[in-house]
């Protein structure tokens, strides 16, 4: 078992900021939650306080960013992707001033706060606005790449992860790109797609679809959700294979519906199912309750996969 | 650049204001004419920045926070040789760079403005990292009073004070008017003086159509230690045109042949007394 994705951004981020000082960490009163404690004790001139303000946050974090900062705006996922919208369409992305936005407790990770602490549209909205890469690592080694990437990538993006502790998907990780998915477990009989978090139970899912009816699944981390891996995407569906996707997202304007949407226009047939957050009044509870309840655990997607299969 | 020539240029990027208005049957002509002056002194006193290296680290920023008074802008940087004035000639056609709004396809342009509220978040992230790099250079933006309800913009006041930056001129172009109306009774942000003060700014009031007094606000340092700089520019909507002077329908009206040459004539008798 690893450690919680948040702790491994800011560990990797205090390295990074050990040998380059254009890296700068802009929070909302954030540095608490978003583990940037230490980060700020050791480097106070590399940590930018803004106080309980997303949309300054975002302001501020393009105005460092156009001045030659690595900047790393930090605040929940939920705020950051909702209430600075504006700020992230026009002054990140649409004046290309290269900062990562870094979404922390995201999805359900607040799950018992409620919607308002829910980030479950930020998938769909950044999807929609040109100049953005928008990354959900699923486990320690994919956080770790991310941050490291984003630190060297001079393009506005987007990341997001929860805080629990996340299992290791894989030990034999050697690359990592922005836009390229990340096949995690090989079979014949039918693909997973998912991202961010819910990778782990698709992993599981698919270890009971072997055990017990021998299927075979594929199951890729979708790390970046745009750009899409449509190469990739291609080829898992070249042969027919049924495809279930999965997130912790609203169904709305998500992975699934970006996988499907391409897809179905260039032609191919599969048979195909979204697991998401179904656009109702999103229950409460802890992270694994809301995922039990709608199906995005081994159980569930399990399920979802037989019965896909079997239809 | 002497101040009868300051005066000059006023009127100069006034007539050019309404010419590329009047040929784009588009533009926000009241804004524009009331904070053109404010723009001339800029970028013919105040601002460190070469048309020809307008990347270079060092320059003076100015991020122009009321977007949509991009023909003042456009035509101050044209004048300055930041891209040849037949550019203008493009403004709001098909797939032109010379748009309603600030957009950085066009050289001098610093940041995409056009959402209100936006440049002073932007001018703080400068500010601090200028003062983090120990560089001199010096962040400016120009805020309407129509644009100053947005939260953002309170939020970062609050910050700018909070950081200290001496290093940020906020310039407000206070015409008093907005597009549905008197400012103060859309919405009411008057005593905005004490407002700034009492945020931890360093508030200035000027007449914003007086060059000499533009420039002593923005060149002789500072207006307090330790403080982010405010400018309170009074200056009139439609300025120098008089039957656009104060009158609403000029916040994005567009002259007719007979109003556009009775604008030039009257701009040309101005001209003639200086």
């Amino acid at each position: 078992m690893g450690i919680a994705n948040q702790q491994v951004f800011s560990e990797t981020l205090q390295e990074l900021a050990e040998t380059d000082r254009t890296i700068i960490a802009v929070t909302s009163d954030s540095r608490g939650s978003g583990k940037l404690g230490p980060f700020g004790a050791k480097y106070p001139n590399q940590i930018v306080e803004v106080g309980i303000a997303e949309q300054n946050l975002v302001g501020v974090a393009a105005g460092l960013a156009s001045a030659g900062k690595k900047t790393f705006a930090v605040s929940p996922a939920c705020f950051l992707s909702a209430r600075a919208l504006e700020q992230i369409k026009n002054d990140v992305c649409y004046s290309d001033n290269p900062v990562t936005l870094v979404g922390i407790s995201s999805g359900v990770s607040y799950g018992a706060l409620g919607t308002t602490h829910h980030s479950l549209h930020d998938f769909a909205a950044l999807r929609a606005i040109n100049n953005i890469i928008i990354v959900a690592p699923a486990d320690n080694f994919e956080t770790e790449q991310a941050v490291r990437l984003a630190a060297k990538t001079n393009k506005p993006i987007y990341m997001r992860y929860g805080k629990k502790a996340m299992p290791f998907l894989n030990e034999n990780n050697t690359t990592f790109e922005f836009g390229k998915g990340r096949t995690v477990r090989q079979g014949d009989d039918l693909v997973i797609i998912a991202t961010g978090e819910t990778v782990y139970p698709a992993c599981l899912a698919a270890k009971k679809l072997e055990d017990r009816h021998g299927l075979k699944a594929t199951v890729v981390s979708m790390h970046t959700i745009k750009p899409l891996d449509i190469e990739l995407l291609e080829d898992l569906a070249a042969n027919g294979r049924p495809i279930v996707t999965v997130e912790e997202h609203m169904v709305n304007g998500g992975l699934g519906e970006a996988c499907a949407s391409y897809l179905f226009q260039k032609g191919f047939k599969n048979s195909f199912k979204i697991i998401g957050i179904p656009d109702e009044y999103t229950i409460t509870g802890s992270q694994v309750e809301i995922f039990n309840h709608y199906g995005i655990s081994q159980d569930g997607i399990y399920k979802t996969c037989f019965d896909l299969i079997n239809d | 650049m002497t101040n009868r020539e300051l005066k000059l240029k006023s009127i100069f990027l006034r007539k050019q204001i309404l010419k590329y208005i009047y040929g784009a049957k588009a533009g926000h002509t009241g804004g524009s004419l009331s904070c053109v002056d404010i723009l001339n002194v800029l970028y013919n006193k105040v601002l460190n920045v070469d048309p020809t290296d307008f990347k270079n680290a060092n320059r003076d920023r100015y991020i122009q926070s009321k977007g949509h008074c991009v023909e003042a802008l456009f035509v101050t940087l044209a004048d300055r040789g930041f891209f040849p004035e037949s550019d203008l000639e493009t403004l709001c056609q098909y797939r032109s760079h010379y748009i309603g709004h600030p957009t950085k396809k066009v050289n001098g342009v610093e940041q995409n403005t056009g959402a209100l509220g936006h440049g002073l978040p932007i001018c703080v992230g400068e500010a601090i990292a200028a003062k983090l790099d120990s560089k001199s250079h010096r962040v400016f933006t120009l805020l309407g009073d129509g644009e100053l309800p947005e939260g953002s913009n309170w939020e970062a006041f609050l910050s700018a004070a909070h950081y200290k930056l001496e290093n940020l001129y906020a310039i407000l172009d206070y015409n008093k008017q907005q597009i549905t109306g008197n400012t103060s009774e859309v919405m009411n942000t008057d005593s905005v003086r004490e407002k700034l003060e009492a945020f931890g700014w360093a508030v200035k009031e000027i007449d914003g159509h007086n060059v000499e007094e533009i420039e002593a606000a923005l060149n002789n340092g500072p207006l307090q230690s330790g403080k982010p700089n405010f400018i309170i520019a009074h200056t009139i909507k439609g300025k120098g045109v008089s039957y656009m002077e104060g009158n609403l329908k000029w916040h994005h009206g567009v002259p007719s042949p007979e109003q556009y040459e009775l604008a030039l004539s009257e701009l040309t008798e101005a001209e003639a007394l200086i």
